[in-house]
């Protein structure tokens, strides 16, 4: 057990300090996000890419810094840049879910053709998987690709297509083999989001605002090689993906920036004349989570060093989305109760809705249900924790293929 | 930056989990539980052999010289084999109480019989702690007057260490004039409590510490990681055996973890119980090495341990079903051990509560 850092990273620690000082002044205000890249989040990419403070381990040839992965460099870099308070660079599903798997399971031409523009904020993606009858049944998928002169025509419906109405480019999952068993007739397509045929809806969420959208298509027609490995491998594609999206949504260093917040917000609000950082019945709300928010860190350090040695954490990965989205939720309903009365004013039409602290407050608590059902719901979770983790026997086959 | 157990941690803890599959089945801890000693000659000579007793005392008093994490790794293994003996108070807080408040001399008349298993030391605090009971004692010269009720690791007990409310601990022999000490019929059978009245008792007080109070709260502090890791190891066991059980009880012509509401009560205890451990970790390790943290830690880690325990506890039994509550299962030995860890040396409640001062969220 050794917590301190050798020297090699508190040179890098150094080197980050020194960057932020230096060129801090010209990063955008950390958060947003829902919108596409401003100038200023571009220029701003552009530094980071330069000092390999993003796509560090992205080869130079694709537009990256190429140094081969240490995952104690990125989370010395990630921690520099939020006790820096700057932002950490573009992060959208392209980013975060597109370009590994190119580099996974894509051709050299692909990468070429995409990671760079990606990573650099120009080019984004938005994810077509689930449709509205295939959620957590995602391999039923039913929106069909025929093919016709040298081209996927696409027909169907995809729901949930987070920034759809700002994307350039979609990573879609749909049927092409129709005669082969569910899991495997399935194709993994890059589809431009200018393409005759695609009709985008926005789709209004619980917190009054759109933020993701229904997207229709209608004879879309597409090259046969914008198709990612081959026809009917498009579940492996998939699910390459997924695994990098869960690793997304269980950061602790966002839990342990929460739970301050809330311990300042309890220290300035007052409920019938006391702090309510005073009243016990609150307070041990406040330092429950507190236990549970520490626990969930030391657990992400466990799970670092279990990284940098190239073990299989196995079920210890397994819990992260679920334990650190359902804490999430739980952090961001006690500010909600802090709050009170007093915080029920609510009007989300704007991003400048997100100055107000409890209007902010009330869409992450309404969010963070979103997060717990997005990315693979807490109850498919369980499942993957039950029959992978724990290895329990599998519910019994009972739905027949989806053939259409 | 290394957060993982060294080799020989994972070594120790090799050894004491094959140490315990092969000497304590639960035939045994069944019948040294209804002996009700606490104590058991013969296993507790094995776990001396093992190196337990001496496992944080210096080698030049005849130890293996480890750290607090190093016992919290030994404290899981015997929370996950509900081991009937001391280990917490008589091992490692009586052990750190000699280190930090005797005198030289004192240290090497002590430590080497309590690192040869020969003295085994329960402990008790005539101060608050946060558990319930009677807890005063007066010193008069070296002659100790009052009442402990529930000292910890009464079984095989051969002295007694209270700590007064100055903070100094103070040693006296079990078999002393002036000292009554009852081993209580305590609801976890494997670590009976032990009741000690003492009426003018002879004392050996402990009053080397610069800051007796400082040093008395590293010792219960340390203490309150050991109850985490006993309770990590106890709540480990009963999710790892409602887990087997649930591969293997059938009804309705499936084994019952195929059904989701077992699977999913299961993923849930394992979701909450694995981080649990990285938190015993660093509580552990801050005691050792990490002075600002070490006191927050020991209470979150308590206070947690104490909360996941119980809902471990409760789940696990409810998937064995009616076998959980049974006698014969045995499921009720790690059940009252956490019960047991949960009432000592702070309850949840009382730990989150001085957590909270100790960070200046409130003040007292």
């Amino acid at each position: 057990m050794e917590l301190a850092y050798s020297e090699q990273y508190r040179a890098l620690q150094g080197e980050v300090r020194a960057f932020i000082a230096k060129y801090g002044h010209l990063s955008p205000k950390p958060g947003g996000g829902r919108q596409r890249p401003s100038k200023k989040a571009l220029d701003w990419q552009k530094l980071l890419l330069e000092h390999g403070y993003f796509a560090r381990n992205i080869p130079a040839e694709y537009g990256g810094f190429g140094l081969p992965l240490d995952v104690l460099e990125l989370a010395v870099i990630a921690e520099e840049i939020a006790k820096g308070g700057v932002y950490p660079g573009i992060m959208n599903q392209g980013i975060s879910m597109l370009v590994p798997t190119l580099l996974e399971v894509g051709t050299k031409e692909q990468c070429a053709q995409w990671i760079e523009r990606t990573i650099r904020g120009e080019v984004i993606w938005c994810q077509g998987y689930s449709e509205p009858e295939s959620g957590s049944d995602l391999a039923a998928a039913r929106t069909k690709a025929d093919v016709v002169d040298g081209h996927f025509v696409i027909n169907g419906q995809k729901i949930w297509t987070s920034s759809a109405h700002y994307s350039d480019m979609m990573f879609l999952l749909c049927r092409t083999e129709p005669d082969q068993p569910k899991h495997k007739g399935l194709s993994y397509l890059l589809v431009p989001m200018n393409a005759p045929g695609i009709e985008v809806r926005p789709l209004v969420t619980m917190t009054g605002r759109a933020t993701f959208n229904e997207t229709f298509f209608t004879n879309v027609r597409v090259p046969t090689d914008q198709i990612v490995m081959g026809r009917g491998e498009g579940w492996h594609v998939a699910n390459v993906t997924l695994k990098y999206e869960r690793l997304l949504l269980g950061d602790a260093n966002r839990l342990s920036a929460r739970l301050a917040r809330i311990r300042e917000l309890m220290e300035r609000t007052n409920l019938d004349g006391q702090r309510v950082m005073d009243i016990p019945e609150y307070r041990d709300r406040l330092m429950r989570l507190q236990g549970e928010v520490m626990a969930s860190k030391y657990h992400g350090l466990r799970l670092l060093t279990e990284q940098a040695r190239g073990e299989d954490s196995g079920l210890k990965r397994l819990i992260v989305k679920y334990n650190g989205t359902l804490l999430g939720y739980r952090l961001s309903s006690l500010a909600v109760d802090v709050l009170g009365a007093a915080g029920l004013a609510y009007d989300a039409k704007d991003e400048a809705a997100e100055t107000d602290e409890a209007t902010a407050w009330h869409i992450d608590n309404m969010y963070d249900i979103g997060l717990m059902i997005g990315g693979g719901s807490t109850n498919i979770q369980k499942n993957i924790i039950a029959e992978r983790g724990l290895g329990l026997p599998r519910e019994p086959k009972t739905a027949p293929a989806t053939r259409s | 930056m290394d957060f993982a157990l060294s080799e020989e941690q994972k070594m120790l803890e090799a050894s004491l989990r094959g140490f315990l599959a092969d000497r304590l089945p639960m035939g045994r801890r069944r019948a040294i539980a209804a002996a009700g000693s606490g104590h058991d000659a013969e296993l507790w000579t094995g776990l001396v052999a093992q190196g337990l007793a001496g496992l944080i005392i210096p080698e030049r008093h005849g130890g293996a010289g480890l750290g607090i994490l190093d016992a919290a790794v030994a404290a899981e293994c015997l929370g996950y084999h509900a081991v009937p003996g001391p280990f917490a108070a008589s091992v490692v807080m009586a052990s750190l109480a000699l280190q930090a408040s005797g005198t030289e001399a004192q240290q090497a008349a002590w430590l080497p019989k309590i690192a040869s298993g020969e003295v085994r030391i329960a402990v008790g605090f005539a101060s608050p702690v946060g558990q319930t009971g009677i807890a005063k004692v007066a010193l008069e010269g070296t002659r100790l007057s009052g009442r402990v009720q529930s000292a910890i690791d009464g079984g095989g007990a051969t002295h007694v260490l209270v700590f007064l409310e100055t903070g100094q601990p103070a040693l006296a022999a079990v078999d002393a004039k002036g000292v009554r000490a009852t081993l209580l019929a305590s609801l976890d059978r494997t670590r009976p409590l032990l009741d000690v009245s003492l009426e003018g008792a002879p004392a050996i007080v402990l009053s080397a510490a610069n800051d007796a109070l400082a040093a008395r709260t590293r010792v219960l502090d340390a203490g309150r990681v050991m109850l985490a890791a006993d309770t990590l190891g106890a709540a480990q066991s009963m999710l790892d055996q409602a887990v087997a059980f649930a591969k293997e009880r059938v009804q309705f012509g499936r084994p019952i973890g195929s059904f989701q509401a077992v699977k999913h009560t299961l993923a849930d205890l394992a979701t909450t119980l694995e981080p649990c451990r990285a938190l015993v970790w660093f509580a552990a390790h801050a005691q050792d090495a990490l002075p600002d943290e070490a006191r927050v830690s020991a209470l979150q880690a308590k206070a947690h341990l104490d909360d996941v325990g119980r809902e471990v506890a409760r789940l696990a039994t409810e998937v064995h079903g009616g076998m959980g509550f049974t006698d014969l299962q045995g499921l009720h030995y790690w059940w009252k051990r956490i019960d047991t860890n949960r009432q000592l040396l702070g309850t949840p409640e009382r730990c989150r509560h001085e957590a909270a001062l100790v960070q200046g969220w409130i003040s007292s």
